[in-house]
C-alpha cells in the first residue's frame, strides 16, 4: 500500500495568513494575533478549543505573549527558534505532541518583523570568530552566490534559468493577492539588477520582511468533526548539516564531501511518509534567491543535477507545469518574516490542494505536497502533506 | 609590511611566508581552521596547531557588491570605496577549503580552479592610528608571494 493511503495521524483543519509585507506601526504580535484567528476560523474553532500551542519567532523571544491578545486560557504554549527551519522545528514538535496523544488540537504560530537590508548577527552566536564577521564574511548572500556559482560550474545552470527562476516567482506573486511583491519582471530587468552575489543579482534575492502565519493542526481521527477538506500532515523532518557539507557560516570547508541538510531531512521525509519524490505534484521550496530553488529542487530529489535548465525553460515549475514550485510567489515574492516563512508555505500548499487558490489555483487538484525550508548556520526541514 | 594581525592565532605574523593558523585532530586526523577546542569532524580534544599550507586553488567564487552592515569594518584593501570586491573558497591540498577575501582578481581574471597563495593585505587602520592588516588569498603560486603582497599593500 502507497504511504499515502495509510491511515494519517495528524491533520491539518485550518489556517490562516497575515499578508508578509511592510506594515510601519503594527507590532509581530498583533499580526500574529490576525493569522491565528483567521485559522481558527477556519477550522470552526475558538481559542479555548486549542488544547496546546508551539510560536516561532527570530524577533520576539516569546511569541506566546499572543495570548494578550488571543485570550488567557492557560493552555501549554512552547517557543521555538530554528532559523529559517523555525516553522519546520514548530510544526515538527505539534505533530509530536499529537501522536504521543498529549493533545488532540493546536495552534502552530509564526510571527516576524526585521528591518530592512541583509540579516546580521553577532558571528560569535554562530561559532563563528569575530574577524569574520569584521572581514566582512558574516554574510547569507555570499554564501548563496559562492554555492550557487559553483553548482553551476559542475551542473551547467545557465544564468537564463536563475533570472527565469526570478520571473517565474514575480509573476506568481502578481496574482496572488498576499504577495509583497505584486510586479512582474521581465527575465531582461532581472538579469540587468545590481549584481549583489555574483551570479546573483538583486531582483534574484528575498528580502526579510514582516508577517504571520498559523496552521491549526489536531489529531487526524477526530478532523472530520471540523474540516471537511482536512490536510494530512505525513512527515516532518529537522535536520543540521554533517561535516562536509558546505555550508553558510563557515570559515572552511572539508574536502571529503557529504550532501546537505536539506537531502538527508528530505530523504528521512519521503521515508517516514512512505512516499518518493516521483508523488509529489506541488512543492514551496527555499528561495533565499534564485539559485536555492534551483539547486534545493534537485536537494529534495524533484529532478537531477543539471536537469534544471531544461525543466524550467520548459515551465515545468509554473503554476501550469508538470511540478509547480513556489505557486504563491515564494520567498522572492514574499519576503522572509522567519519564524513565519515555513508556515506560509503550509498554508500555500493547504490552500492549493482544498483547490481554493483563486487565479494562481493549479489546475489538476495536487494531492501530495512537500514544504523544505534551509537557514543558517545549515539547518534544514521537509514537510510532505497529502490529502 | 608592518601592522597588527586582524586577531591572534589567526595567521603568523609578522612573517615574510604568512601561514593560517589551523588545527589537527590526534583521534581522526582532520584538519579544521580556525583552530578550536574541539574538532568538528569526530569531536575530539586532542586538536593541535597545524600551519596551513600557503598555496591552493580557488574552489568557487562570488563577488561583494554591497557593503555589509557591521561588525564589517574593511577600510583599506577593501570597503565601502572598493566595491565589488571578491571572496572564494581556497582549496589547499590535502587539509580542506579557506574562505577568503580574493585579492588582485576582477571579473574578467578570475576562474574556477586558479592558482591561489595566501597574502597578507592592509585592512583598516584602528582608533589608536594603528594599521591592521588581515589574510587574503592572491592569484599565482607562492613563490611569488612576497612581491605579490607588497604590491597589494602599496595599490590598495
Ligand atoms: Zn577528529
Amino acid at each position: 500500500m502507497e504511504g499515502w493511503q495509510q491511515v494519517p495521524d495528524v491533520a491539518i483543519i485550518g489556517v490562516g495568513l497575515h499578508p508578509f509585507g511592510r506594515y510601519p506601526g503594527k507590532s509581530a504580535l498583533t499580526m500574529g494575533a490576525e493569522a491565528a484567528r483567521l485559522a481558527l476560523a477556519d477550522a470552526g474553532l475558538a481559542w479555548p478549543d486549542v488544547d496546546f500551542a508551539v510560536g516561532g519567532s527570530f524577533e520576539i523571544d516569546q511569541p506566546d505573549s499572543v495570548v494578550a491578545e488571543v485570550g488567557l486560557t492557560g493552555l501549554p504554549f512552547t517557543n521555538v527558534y530554528n532559523g529559517c527551519a523555525t516553522a519546520g522545528s514548530a510544526l515538527a514538535l505539534a505533530a509530536q505532541q499529537i501522536r504521543l496523544g498529549e493533545h488532540r488540537i493546536g495552534l502552530v504560530l509564526g510571527l516576524d518583523k526585521h528591518e530592512t537590508g541583509a540579516f546580521t548577527a553577532d558571528p560569535t552566536d554562530y561559532a563563528c570568530p569575530e574577524w569574520y564577521g569584521e572581514m566582512g564574511l558574516f554574510l547569507t548572500t555570499k554564501f548563496f552566490g559562492m554555492k550557487i556559482n559553483r553548482y553551476m560550474h559542475d551542473h551547467g545552470i545557465t544564468h537564463q534559468t536563475l533570472a527565469r527562476v526570478a520571473a517565474k516567482a514575480y509573476a506568481n506573486g502578481a496574482i496572488n493577492p498576499s504577495a509583497f511583491r505584486r510586479k512582474a519582471l521581465t527575465e531582461e530587468e532581472i538579469l540587468g539588477s545590481r549584481m549583489l552575489n555574483h551570479p546573483l543579482t538583486h531582483y534574484m534575492f528575498c528580502s526579510p520582511d514582516e508577517g504571520a502565519a498559523a496552521v491549526v493542526v489536531c489529531d487526524a481521527a477526530i478532523a472530520h468533526q471540523y474540516s471537511d477538506s482536512p490536510v494530512y500532515l505525513r512527515s516532518v523532518v529537522t535536520r543540521t548539516r554533517r561535516y562536509g557539507a558546505f555550508e553558510v557560516h563557515t570559515p572552511s570547508a572539508a574536502l571529503e564531501h557529504v550532501p546537505a541538510p536539506t537531502v538527508e531531512a528530505a530523504r528521512a521525509a519521503y521515508e517516514a511518509a512512505g512516499i518518493g519524490p516521483e508523488d509529489v505534484q506541488i512543492a514551496q521550496l527555499q528561495d533565499t534567491d534564485a539559485g536555492n530553488e534551483v539547486m534545493h529542487m534537485a536537494e529534495v530529489g524533484l529532478c537531477a543535477d543539471g536537469e534544471q535548465n531544461e525543466l524550467i525553460a520548459a515551465g515545468a515549475t509554473t503554476i501550469t507545469g508538470a511540478l509547480p514550485v513556489n505557486t504563491d510567489g515564494g520567498l522572492i515574492a514574499n519576503g522572509e518574516p522567519v519564524g513565519a516563512s515555513g508556515l506560509r508555505q503550509v498554508h500555500e500548499l493547504v490552500t492549493q490542494m482544498r483547490g481554493r487558490a483563486g487565479d494562481r489555483q493549479v489546475p489538476t487538484t495536487p494531492r501530495v505536497g512537500l514544504a523544505q525550508l534551509y537557514g543558517a548556520p545549515g539547518v534544514a526541514a521537509v514537510s510532505i502533506l497529502t490529502t | 609590511m608592518a601592522g597588527e594581525a586582524i586577531a591572534e592565532g589567526l595567521f603568523t605574523w609578522p612573517s615574510e611566508q604568512p601561514q593560517l593558523i589551523g588545527g589537527r585532530c590526534g583521534a581522526c586526523d582532520a584538519v579544521s581552521f580556525p583552530r578550536r577546542h574541539g574538532c568538528p569532524r569526530c569531536g575530539s580534544v586532542a586538536v593541535t596547531e597545524q600551519l596551513l599550507g600557503r598555496e591552493g586553488t580557488l574552489w568557487t567564487w562570488t563577488s561583494q557588491g554591497f557593503a555589509p552592515k557591521e561588525p564589517f569594518n574593511g577600510t583599506l584593501t577593501v570597503g565601502a570605496e572598493t566595491l565589488p570586491w571578491f571572496v572564494g573558497l581556497v582549496e589547499i591540498p590535502g587539509e580542506l577549503r579557506v574562505e577568503a577575501l580574493l585579492v588582485g582578481v576582477t571579473a574578467e581574471t578570475i576562474e574556477i580552479g586558479m592558482p591561489m597563495h595566501l597574502v597578507v593585505v592592509p585592512w583598516r587602520v584602528d582608533e589608536e592610528g594603528r594599521e591592521v592588516v588581515t589574510f587574503a588569498f592572491a592569484p599565482g603560486a607562492a613563490e611569488q608571494a612576497v612581491e605579490d603582497s607588497g604590491g597589494v599593500a602599496a595599490g590598495a
